[in-house]
């Protein structure tokens, strides 16, 4: 933990800290998206996957225990990850106080200039998400437990479903400036690998871009019904 | 005015060793109480101060610049020489003191050379111990490139930038003193004049350049790092912020000057482009070493590089000089080059240069070699051209570049003003009449890092330890003069501008007091330099006022200085009867051309003593004896 | 060719500055921009003006003086140079040109296009060298430095310390010019045993001074003079995770 605090201290470190955090947050989506997808296997596969994420473990294990140790660690890399934004953010204003009346925009990423603002968008999105498909306030028809019908159901809406594939526009850039500067931030660039940096980091924000819009999109076009 | 060199008794090789050892030591505890104020933040003034705060004195630095990186060292391309003989080709303490007391024409110090050529060593080692990134072999060992003037590969080269990497390893030992609390750095402070209490130097007076603050600093002693005065031409390789005022003001206060007339025309500078040139691009001498210089045999040819064949060109420096070729010393090369534009032979849009042609190298070579070797200048002088190198040959044409003369100094780096203390270019001591090439960065540096600390301690132990205090008047009189004269500037008020009149001194010294001399020429200029500098204090422009960042008064205070000791450079040349070096008295040349020395009645320091606005100055001389290599006529045939 | 130029005219820190338009009239394509300035600054000296200040002294690109934004592209549009080096043949007969400061909170503006950079000077203050005594040194010889790791220390070495890189950065970041520094000295045999507390204490420093983090944007690369590569950013960050570990683990 000293060694973390003490990361924090520096802005440099400050930079690591939110590549690990992200990089958690990218292997969450990973297993978030596999569990996703084995909603095309079906309802009940589908159900009882989600209910084995709430008896993960048992006896071993109490109830939800794994699943709140899990979600623990993504919130706690999600919390820090917002914190640290909000503050190298903020040091990135103080320090230029003053705009160019005129500046071309010097940079070899685009997506690069994205994060911020898509980093605030995802931040409204996973309230959304959470408050959507996991407590249900803001779904119609919520049944806790019935995972499969709550998906189909919360997606049914093209209206819903649209914004679920926007939010997916913006993790994907994020994920991929955030991938590719992971290297670059973490000192492990090398010229050797540069080349190889840039495809890997499009690659995986394809995967997970396809692989979440898959859902909204199934459940649109009627692949996935009740 | 009392010279004497202090030089110290028996064999040229122990001199040194033997004055380190009789020198006086300050003790460690007592260092701190000796303030030491340093001026000029280049390789002489930031090694001094290092090394002196790691002494353990309490060192004051000051610097016109923002920072101590930007001092006009940093623009050194080529390399710095050492006697290292890391090649086995031959090299020797000896040999490099006997290349540039030959080079300098026989008019330096013996002793002084010999302790340069020492030195050299303890410089290289210095340098790398700081990581300074020297070019390497593939073995890991570091690689030397020849360099004009020498038979002997003995240049350490940090690409074309050895300058820049040598200056920010001494920047760097200066922060690390500045962090460490022994050396206080004042940037954006301009030295306008030096204090004396009792005939000796106890501190100096500054202007702020952001605030326009005019105050006064006391020391126990003063090192004036100031660089050399070029820009007394307009048009020189020199940043433009070079100057001559800290060294003319210490000259008015009662230092000698020495050998003003000695400036160098560097060979390898690119040719002005139009009037509105500001400054002039050398390029590495270093190219010399692939380069073959030429032009077309036949005057007013006006065709490209390319249509003019092999048997109609002149490579002029390898037929006149076959064993040097186009690596002859400085002076002759540039010589050489003007008679060829003024015959006509000139080449480019404005005529106004030779061809610097790399074809030959690249054929033996290949690209590859010649771009790891001048990668970096060939794209400089396509930045500022817009020609490309690698195809067309690069033009090139001399250009007012160092300056061998400054301040007088004895053996201990001492002007004749005690406590005073004079270190790189801006002191006249170690190149005569002219300078080799990579022996400027040599110079500056074995004078900060090792010649002055050791000496300094000489002086200051002779001195109370009680600190100076800035009440005595001598303190409130020069700062008042300094505000004046910052007033007066101001005050004139009248048509033109700084640089007008800047220009117009310019033109005269290039076309009178330039590379070439000769007495009718220069009789005018002393007729003609007067006249401007009444002038310009009726019809200089200064606008703003003196209490804010203006960046035209600095100027304004730099060219009236100019102004006066463009006479005294004038006077000197004209006293100086005979060529030497890059001296060159169109009266005073042998059948070939060269040089014609004469050793019988010049073979001394020309020291001018100032006698007082509209005062002739008064020349004193100090001889010069050479005991260790004989007098010979320079040849590089 | 002739140009209008917006120059941005501030008194002093304190004061509020704004745009002044001039024209130059009659430049040379061969004019270095600098030299068209100086025609701009003696005609307004003619007129009963003060000149614009800017800083400028080597004018051939080494010592790192002057710097401006220029048409929103530090040291303007060529690339690879500094303004000093840049050339009206590169620009458009007729054009605009808008010339700004560096805009930073570490780089005060002193007066219209002139900043203070000072804070740069305090990161190498900081540790940005290696210590070593005078005289004390061994033989340079004596130690071998493979030629690659020489050359690419020299790459990061050439930073001429102009700030360009802190102009460009969208977060006013200096760390271009921090890795450099730490870069050049970390590869080097002789920068080794300092190399985990210099890294660490100027990145602290370099936060001290009020420069914003680095995003890994690379502006500061594409507007560096020299060239200078992000890579050594990576380098830097590298060390500075080697270092918090190795100190806090104390």
């Amino acid at each position: 933990m000293r060694r973390v605090s003490a990361l924090a201290h520096t802005s440099v470190g400050k930079k690591v800290l939110m590549a690990v955090t992200g990089f958690i947050w990218f292997g969450f989506l990973v297993g978030h998206m596999a569990g996703n997808l084995k909603a095309f296997t079906g309802a009940e596969h589908f159900d009882e996957y989600a209910h084995h994420l709430r008896v993960f473990g048992e006896p071993m294990v109490p109830p939800m225990g794994f699943l709140w140790t899990f979600r623990l660690l993504v919130l706690v890399a999600f919390v820090g990850h917002v914190i640290l934004a909000w503050q190298t953010s903020r040091g990135s204003h103080a320090a230029r106080q003053v705009a160019y009346r005129k500046q071309e925009h010097l940079s070899f990423s685009r997506a690069s200039g994205f994060m911020r603002w898509g980093g605030v968008a995802i931040l409204v999105f996973v309230i959304f998400h959470l408050l959507h498909m996991t407590t249900g306030q803001l779904h119609p028809d919520f049944v806790e437990g019935a995972a499969y019908a709550n998906l189909v159901g919360g997606l049914s809406s093209p209206v819903v479903a649209g914004l679920y594939v926007l939010a997916m526009v913006a993790v994907s850039a994020h994920l991929y400036h955030g991938l590719w500067s992971l290297f670059q931030t973490v000192g492990a660039a090398h010229p050797k690998y540069h080349a190889a940096r840039r495809p890997l980091a499009v690659a995986a924000a394809l995967v997970i871009f396809f692989g979440f819009i898959s859902i909204p999109v199934a459940v649109l076009t009627g692949v996935l019904t009740f | 005015m009392q010279l004497d060199a202090k030089i110290p008794a028996g064999p040229l090789q122990d001199k040194w060793t033997k004055h380190r050892f009789d020198m006086k030591l300050v003790n460690p505890a007592n260092k701190r109480k000796y303030d030491v104020i340093i001026v000029g933040t280049g390789l002489a003034g930031a090694s001094a101060a290092a090394t002196m705060g790691e002494l353990g004195y309490n060192v004051k630095v000051f610097t016109f610049h923002d920072s101590a990186r930007r001092a006009h060292s940093i623009a050194a391309q080529g390399g710095i020489n050492a006697a290292k003989n890391y090649q086995g080709d031959g090299d020797s303490i000896f040999r490099l003191f006997y290349d540039t007391v030959k080079g300098g024409d026989f008019r330096s110090r013996e002793a002084n050379v010999y302790r340069l050529a020492e030195l050299s060593l303890n410089i290289i080692d210095q340098a790398v111990a700081q990581g300074v990134p020297f070019a390497r072999e593939y073995g890991g060992l570091l690689a030397n490139r020849s360099f004009g003037g020498a038979q002997v590969s003995r240049t350490f080269y940090a690409r074309g930038q050895t300058g820049q990497q040598l200056l920010l390893g001494a920047y760097q030992a200066l922060k690390r003193q500045v962090a460490a609390g022994t050396v206080e750095l004042h940037t954006r402070h301009e030295m306008l004049d030096v204090v004396l209490v009792d005939g000796e130097a106890r501190g100096i007076v500054t202007r702020d350049l952001v605030s326009g603050k005019v105050e006064s600093h006391a020391a126990h002693a003063v090192v004036l790092a100031t660089g050399g005065y070029s820009n007394v031409f307009f048009l020189s390789t020199n940043a433009k912020g070079c100057n001559v005022t800290a060294t003319w003001r210490a000259a008015r206060r009662g230092a000698g000057f020495a050998n003003p007339c000695y400036t160098q025309i560097h060979p390898t500078s690119i040719p002005a482009s139009g009037e509105y040139q500001s400054k002039l691009t050398l390029m590495s001498e270093s190219l010399r070493n692939d380069g073959r210089i030429w032009v077309p045999k036949k005057a007013g040819d006006g065709r490209v590089a390319a249509d003019i064949p092999e048997d109609e060109r002149d490579y002029y420096l390898e037929r006149f000089y076959p064993s040097f070729g186009n690596l002859s010393p400085r002076d002759i090369s540039s010589r050489r080059a003007k008679e060829m534009v003024d015959a006509g032979h000139g080449v480019g849009p404005l005529r106004n240069g030779v061809f610097l042609d790399f074809k030959h190298a690249i054929d033996r070579l290949g690209s590859p070699v010649i771009s790891e070797r001048y990668g970096n200048l060939f794209e400089m002088y396509e930045k500022i051209t817009g020609e490309d190198p690698y195809k067309t040959p690069m033009r090139i044409y001399p250009a007012p570049h160092y300056t061998m003369g400054g301040l007088w100094v004895d053996y201990n780096l001492m002007s004749n003003v005690p406590g005073m203390f004079v270190l790189g270019e801006a002191n006249f001591s170690d190149h005569g009449a002219n300078r080799l090439g990579a022996s400027a960065l040599m110079q500056g540096l074995a004078d900060g890092y090792f010649v002055a600390p050791a000496t300094i301690s000489n002086y200051l132990a002779g001195v109370e330890r009680k600190p100076v205090s800035r009440d005595h008047a001598a303190f409130a009189d020069v700062e008042r003069e300094v505000s004046e004269r910052t007033q007066r500037l101001l005050d004139v008020d009248g048509t033109r501008t700084v640089d007008e009149f800047h220009i117009e001194l310019g033109r005269i010294m290039w076309e009178k007091c330039g590379m070439e001399r000769n007495e009718a020429g220069l009789k005018e200029a002393l007729k003609e330099i007067p006249e401007l500098r009444a002038r310009f204090w009726k019809e200089v422009r200064v606008p703003g006022s003196g209490e804010t960042f203006n960046q035209s008064l600095e100027k304004a205070g730099r060219v009236a200085d100019f102004l006066e000791f463009a006479e005294v450079m004038c006077h000197d040349a004209l006293a100086r009867d005979e060529s030497c070096g890059a001296h060159y008295r169109s009266e005073h040349t042998t059948e070939e051309g060269e040089a014609k020395r004469d050793d019988e009645n010049f073979s001394h320091v020309a020291v001018w003593e100032y006698k007082g606005e509209g005062e002739a100055p008064v020349l004193h001389r100090e001889p010069l004896a050479f005991e260790n290599v004989k007098l010979s006529t320079r040849s590089y045939k | 060719m002739n140009f209008t130029l917006h120059v941005w005219r501030q008194d002093g820190p304190e004061v509020p500055g704004g745009f002044e338009t001039y024209e130059a009239r009659d430049i040379s394509e061969h004019m270095s921009f600098l030299e068209m300035l100086d025609l701009v600054n003696e005609g307004l000296t003619h007129d009963g003006h003060e000149p614009v200040a800017f800083e400028h002294d080597c004018r051939e690109g080494i010592c790192g003086s002057c710097g401006m934004m220029i048409n929103g592209v530090p040291h303007g549009p060529k690339g690879m140079v500094a303004t000093c080096q840049l050339h009206m043949r590169s620009f458009r007969d007729g054009d605009e040109i808008w010339i700004e400061p560096w805009r930073a909170t570490a780089f005060p503006v002193l007066r219209d296009l002139a900043v203070d950079r000072g804070a740069l000077d305090r990161i190498i203050d900081a540790g940005g060298y290696i210590s070593v005594r005078t005289g004390s040194p061994q033989d340079a010889n004596a130690l071998l430095i493979r030629k690659e790791d020489a050359d690419l220390a020299m790459d990061a070495a050439q930073c001429i310390g102009c700030g360009a890189c802190v102009a460009a950065c969208p977060n006013a970041s200096a760390m271009l010019f921090t890795a450099a520094k730490v870069s050049h000295l970390g590869l080097l045999p002789q920068g080794q045993p300092e190399r985990y507390t210099r890294v660490l204490d100027m990145v602290t420093q370099h936060d001290r001074e009020g420069f914003g983090n680095c995003t890994n944007h690379g502006a500061c690369q594409e507007a560096c003079p020299k060239g200078i590569s992000v890579d050594f950013i990576a380098r830097l960050n590298r060390d500075l995770v080697v270092s918090t570990w190795k100190t806090a683990g104390d």
